[in-house]
């Protein structure tokens, strides 16, 4: 995937090669008919086509050579927003072909009894169906998306995520999900297969990427309504020209009436065939902007109800704040100094492996220049951490025994040694958690040191990223299971909006559901099982990757980097989206005003020589006039083109700037671009003496 | 534009303007169902109506319940109408003996009179019985009013309502509309009229002896004069307040029995857009937002301004090749120069003007001079404003939503280019609104353009023409527009009292009334079943100046692109022609 993505769309001889192919192909009129407006092009571009034909058995209309011009240039118009779909295609297409590779066939090993001491039967992967158990040994490949339910197993998923790391998979909890198509590197598992073949991931995936199964998302098709109403009101207002013309020849009696050749013209000029040449394009393109961010979308729809949301809720843990807590103080007790609190809590921590310790180490470090020392060459003896103590710590020759732990914990083994709790450390500890953060008393035999302050580190730069979101109109909420207390403090230095504290998975369940009752859409990431309900619940949901199967059943997208920051870069390509299909509309229909001024004076001149004045381009002849505003009308679609593949950049200011600016920029520049461009078309027209 | 021009523009804009707030607060007690206290004498009225009709007033209805009722009952009213004009003969209250309407004409005027177009293909003192007049038209002036703002009260419920399978009920609507706007208005006006001169009378008409004998067409002599009478006032104050535009007489408020005096014409010329523009309020207060109404009046005022300076300005500019023959066409104290063709030297220049550019931005239709007769630019602007699918405050109700089928259109894009799905006061715009607001737009410019070209390929249609050219393809044009889009003013140079045109304008006015009335009634029910989407920072903001000005430049690109390529066979080559660009 990683790989993948660097191909360039529009530079890669790889892309542009086949698309080219694929453009004439989609000239089949199934295919043509459903996009409206390109189907009205091609029609027109036949009955132009036979029109030129007459004209050159000497019955045209007009000059034949004309007809042929515009004919070739409305077959452009075609063939260009075919071509403009097939090259946003491109790109998952070379995609999809890797990824298949990792679905071919693969050998199987079932355990018919689905226990681990049988003797497992070869059997394809493809006859493997939901519910079977198969064990993955060393350098196996993983037959089907499953559930490890025995043993652990480091597995590469390069295939799926472009990331070579091996990751650890484990029956039970929330790394217990594994994906076909992936491959065990070291130890053996036996899985549970979760999905029948057609159905899994890696299936998903491919039909994602390659839009084989693409289907109009719900705003694509209101879109498409309003540019078929725009086509039909501008077929009649051109069919309808027939008539007037005949009417106003026969009344002037001077003149000849308008051409079929000239109303075909001006009907694709009017139509919007910018954006419905482009509107697949910006539809596939999202979706790849979508899998460059290695997120794999299960359905468009998702992708749009991403540029709607409203609330977005964020785990704290590993979204908001590093993973761990930190210590970020000593504060001894009265008649201790700093120093010797931290050389003891150093001492306790120095066997202890869990994140939490060891910053206690570095700190200590870092602080008071005290050195790493070794447990043996000290003779100590190191107390782990269990459920029934609640503290950990360290036994040293000399007779001191450093214990560190809650301060409850820590009170009751000073208290139990003959010691007292002093009643200003009481108040530290309180300040502390009133604070979001974590005391961690430190106590040697009855005699307490003082407080260690652990602390949620919120990750760099993610208060501007709320920021934004706000400016954005998100609200953000977070998620944590700490008590509100602490959530409190964690939420105003992260600058999110509210918070859930204490979460259960039911608690989660309901915030979802009552801001929904409110109409909002809302937005979440999740790994683990019970996550699931509220996945399944929230509008737009990302599992991680590495999450559970339930989690990734549950959600919408599955981000393969499991990164569930990335929500918000989610919801700016569904914005994003959304913009590119409304200024390319607003483009389009802009356009319009400058065609009628080449086409309409072009047209009647020879009846009513006195609408010569419309032609304020003063472009050189009639037919040149025609022919260019043709050719403008099909070069627009390839010059938009990187635009469209590319989407329109969202920038977070508010709704009513956005609108300005896209206004300011599509509208009155799609009204004013076409003019000069009409206009240097046919000064080149007429410097080829093609006019 | 000269001074006079200017503050004749000037009061009449400022007037209507200022009738907005209490008018539309009014409005929307009524629709809400309240009966405010200075008209509680009315609820025996109204409460006698429900048990004569056995309607029950808290019976709410869906979508097609209340459509199925509007065209029943806008069936009914239709054939009624087309009856009373066959058998008028027959029937009593006829003093002058008018014979039975042909069918084409009775057909014509029925669907005319039914869908608010009021387009007149009969002359009225010379066709209609007073019955016909009183029991006929006159109800149906009142009643396809009312059923034009019931559909835009049923409409805002859309907006209003959140998760419901209702948008109101139809019989109430139209009686409370009747009963507590309509009635209380025009009685008012009425008096007003009366007390300058307009006739209110059902005796037959007088016949007056003259002093200079004047020939008739055949060249006999005419020793005396007919004048024609009949209950007119009751009459020209709905049609004037209901936006229907028939007249009584054939002239309409040309005539000096409809349109006596400048205040007459001061105040019909007023009172033809009051409820139209006034319902912006009602729809703002409805929908608990009054920004949003006033936006919508705005986006309205913001082309009805310039098209009204354009008009006016065109018409007293007159026709350069007058100045060629050495024809004054300035204004001096003596005259009001400019173009006086076709309209009456007591109304002048402006009064003319504004009237035409207001009985066709709002779709009236009424006249007090003939559009026929108007420069090329000036026939253009009330040609170019019907065409404007008579959004610029339109018809009663029928000009709102209208609008509101643009704003849908315009919340679409606008909701796109700020990246979210597009949603307008909280309610989500999905593919079922797009689909009803397409065809919604699409249908009068369809009729208009078919009709047209129906008729200039037809024998039968240029059969009507009276002018060569660019005119007499204008005065088709514009008769199809009319209809098309129920505005009912003609360009009097077309002969359309003929079956190929009663047929023709008749079907273009029905379809441009219903094919529009039945799709926003559908947005309506889909509407009132969303959920509502409460507002944020990414929110497009729909009442801003920046929106206003994007709905106006949405109204005018669909309106001008539709219509430039005929207006350039047109007026517009007329002008060319005109003002000498190459003959």
């Amino acid at each position: 995937m990683k790989k993948a993505a660097k191909i360039r769309l529009l530079s890669d001889a790889k892309i542009l090669i086949p698309a080219a192919g694929a453009a004439f192909a989609k000239l089949d009129p199934r295919h043509q008919i459903k996009n409206p407006v390109m189907f009205v092009v091609e029609v027109g571009s036949l009955m132009t086509t036979a029109l030129w034909v007459e004209a050159a058995l000497g019955h045209g209309e007009m000059r034949s050579g004309f007809i042929l011009a515009v004919s070739l240039w409305l077959w452009f118009t075609v063939i260009f927003a075919n071509f403009a779909e097939a090259v946003a295609e491109g790109r998952g297409k070379a995609q999809a072909a890797t990824l298949r590779q990792a679905r071919k066939e693969t050998p199987a090993k079932l355990l018919a009894q689905g226990r681990r001491g049988e003797t497992p039967a070869a059997v394809p992967a493809s006859r493997l169906r939901k519910g079977d158990v198969v064990l993955v040994e060393a350098g196996d490949v993983i037959p089907m998306d499953g559930t490890v339910i025995e043993g652990v197993a480091s597995v590469n998923e390069a295939a799926i995520t472009g990331e070579s790391a091996p990751v650890i998979r484990e029956s039970g909890g929330d790394r217990s999900a594994v994906t076909g198509g992936t491959t065990v590197l070291s130890d053996w598992i036996v899985v549970r297969v979760t999905a029948n073949p057609g159905d899994t991931f890696l299936d998903h995936m491919i039909d994602m990427v390659e839009g084989a199964k693409r289907q109009k998302t719900p705003n694509e098709i209101a879109l498409s309504i309003l540019l078929a109403g725009m086509t039909i009101v501008f077929l009649l207002a051109t069919a309808t020209l027939l008539p007037f013309s005949l009417y106003s020849v026969s009344q002037v009696g001077r003149g000849s009436p308008v051409t079929v050749t000239v109303l075909i013209a001006l009907l694709v000029c009017l139509i919007p065939t910018t954006i419905g040449g482009l509107l697949a394009a910006i539809g596939i393109a999202g979706m790849d902007r979508l899998i460059q961010a290695n997120v794999i979308a299960m359905s468009g729809r998702a992708v749009e109800a991403a540029g709607d949301v409203d609330v977005l809720l964020l785990d704290k843990t590993g979204t908001i704040t590093l993973g761990n807590r930190q210590a970020v103080s000593f504060l001894p007790a009265e008649g201790v100094s700093r120093e010797v609190l931290a050389d003891a809590a150093q001492l306790a921590s120095l066997s202890d492996e869990t994140p939490e310790g060891r910053s206690i180490v570095v700190l200590a470090k870092e602080r008071y220049g005290l050195r790493h020392r070794n447990v043996h060459e000290l003779g100590a003896s190191f107390v782990p951490f269990t459920a029934q103590t609640r503290m950990s710590g360290v036994d040293l020759h000399d007779g001191r025994q450093i214990r560190k732990g809650a301060a409850d914990a820590v009170e009751a083994y000073v208290k139990g040694q003959g010691g007292t709790f002093p009643v200003e450390v009481r108040a530290v500890v309180e300040r502390i958690s009133k604070e979001g953060g974590t005391p961690l008393a430190v106590a040697d035999r009855g005699k307490v040191l003082g407080v260690v302050h652990l602390k949620d580190i919120v990750k760099g730069g993610i208060r501007e990223r709320f920021a934004e979101l706000r400016r954005m109109g998100i609200k953000t909420v977070m998620i944590t299971g700490d008590n509100p207390m602490t959530a409190a403090a964690i939420a105003a230095e992260a600058g999110v909006d509210d918070f859930l504290a204490e979460a259960t998975p039911e608690a989660k369940l309901r915030l979802i559901r009552d801001i929904q009752k409110e109409g909002r859409l809302v937005a979440m990431a999740g790994d683990g099982t019970n996550d699931a309900p509220a996945l399944a619940q929230a509008d737009v949901a990302v599992a991680m990757n590495q999450g559970t199967q339930a989690a990734k059943e549950a959600g919408n997208m599955v981000d393969l980097d499991s990164n569930p920051t990335k929500l918000i870069e989610i919801v700016e390509i569904g914005k994003q989206l959304l913009i590119t299909r409304g200024a390319l509309t607003t483009f389009s229909v802009a356009n319009d005003v400058s065609k009628y001024f080449a086409i309409i004076p072009a047209a009647f001149a020879t009846t009513y020589p006195a609408l010569k004045a419309l032609n304020i381009m003063h472009l050189a002849t009639p037919e040149s006039a025609i022919l260019s505003a043709v050719i403008f009308n099909a070069l627009i679609i390839v010059v938009l083109l990187p635009l469209a593949l590319r989407g329109v950049k969202y920038r977070a200011v508010p709704a009513s700037r956005l609108l300005r600016d896209h206004v300011l920029i599509y509208g009155l520049g799609g009204v004013v671009a076409p003019f000069v461009g009409i206009k240097l078309i046919d000064m080149m027209l007429v410097a080829c003496h093609l006019a | 534009m000269n001074a006079n021009n200017l503050l004749q523009g000037a009061i009449y804009i400022a007037v209507f303007l200022a009738c907005v707030k209490p008018l539309g607060a009014y409005m929307a007690e009524i629709y809400e169902g309240r009966v405010p206290r200075p008209v509680r004498w009315l609820l025996p009225l109204e409460r006698g109506l429900y048990r004569l009709c056995g309607v029950d007033p808290a019976e709410e209805m869906s979508w097609q319940n209340y459509a199925v009722a509007k065209l029943l009952f806008n069936a009914a009213g239709l054939f009624a109408l087309y009856a009373l004009q066959r058998l008028q003969h027959l029937l009593p209250l006829n003093p002058m003996k008018m014979a039975a309407v042909s069918p084409d004409s009775s057909f014509n005027t029925a669907v005319s009179f039914a869908t608010n177009t009021n387009w007149q293909g009969y002359g009225g003192e010379t066709t209609m019985s007073y019955l016909t007049q009183m029991l006929g038209l006159t109800v149906q002036n009142f009643v396809s009013a009312a059923g034009g703002m019931a559909v835009m009260a049923a409409l805002i419920r859309g907006f209003v309502r959140r998760q419901s399978a209702t948008v109101g009920n139809f019989w109430t609507d139209m009686i409370r509309g009747v009963v507590y706007i309509l009635l209380p208005l025009s009685a008012v006006l009425a008096v007003i009229l009366v007390s300058q001169g307009v006739v209110q009378t059902l005796k037959p008409y007088a016949a007056a002896s003259v002093i200079e004998i004047a020939q008739d067409s055949r060249g006999k002599p005419m020793a005396g004069q007919t004048i024609a009478l009949g209950p007119a006032a009751s009459q020209i104050s709905i049609k004037q307040l209901g936006t229907n535009g028939g007249g009584f007489f054939n002239a309409n408020s040309a005539h000096p029995f409809e349109n006596p005096t400048p205040l007459s014409n001061f105040l019909e010329m007023e009172s033809l857009v009051l409820i139209a523009a006034a319902l912006c309020f009602t729809f703002g207060k409805m929908v608990g937002d009054v920004r949003q109404g006033w936006a919508l009046l705005a986006a309205m005022t913001l082309i009805f301004v310039p098209m009204l300076w354009l008009c006016v300005a065109s018409e007293q500019k007159g026709n350069p090749a007058f100045d060629a023959l050495g024809v004054d066409q300035r204004p001096t104290i003596e005259q009001p120069g400019g173009n006086m063709e076709g309209k009456e030297t007591r109304l002048g220049i402006a009064s003319s003007a504004i009237w035409a550019t207001a009985t066709t931005s709002v779709s009236n239709g009424s006249v007090n001079s003939m559009h026929d007769s108007f420069t090329p630019l000036g026939g253009l602007v009330p040609m170019a404003l019907m065409q404007l699918s008579e959004v610029v405050y339109g018809g009663v109700g029928s000009g709102l939503y209208g609008m509101l089928l643009y704003a849908v259109v315009a919340v679409f894009l606008a909701g796109l280019m700020v990246g979210r799905t597009p949603e307008y006061l909280g309610k989500k715009i999905e593919s079922f609104e797009m689909k009803m607001a397409s065809i919604g737009i699409l249908v009068s410019p369809a009729c208009a353009l078919l009709g047209t070209a129906v008729a200039v390929a037809c024998a039968a249609g240029r059969a009507g023409v009276s002018n060569p050219g660019p005119h007499g393809f204008s005065e088709i044009l514009y008769a199809f527009s009319s209809g098309a889009n129920n505005n009912g003013s003609a360009f009097a140079g077309l002969n359309a009292n003929t079956p190929f045109y009663n047929v023709t304008i008749g079907l273009a006015m029905f379809f441009g009334r219903y094919w529009i009335a039945v799709p926003v009634l559908a947005m309506a029910g889909s509407l009132a079943r969303k959920k509502f989407v409460p507002e944020s920072s990414g929110t497009l903001p729909t009442h801003t100046p920046l929106f206003i000005v994007f709905l106006v430049g949405i109204v005018v690109m669909v309106g001008a692109l539709t219509f430039f390529p005929a207006l350039a066979l047109g007026p517009i080559a007329e002008h060319l022609l005109m003002i000498g660009k190459g003959a």
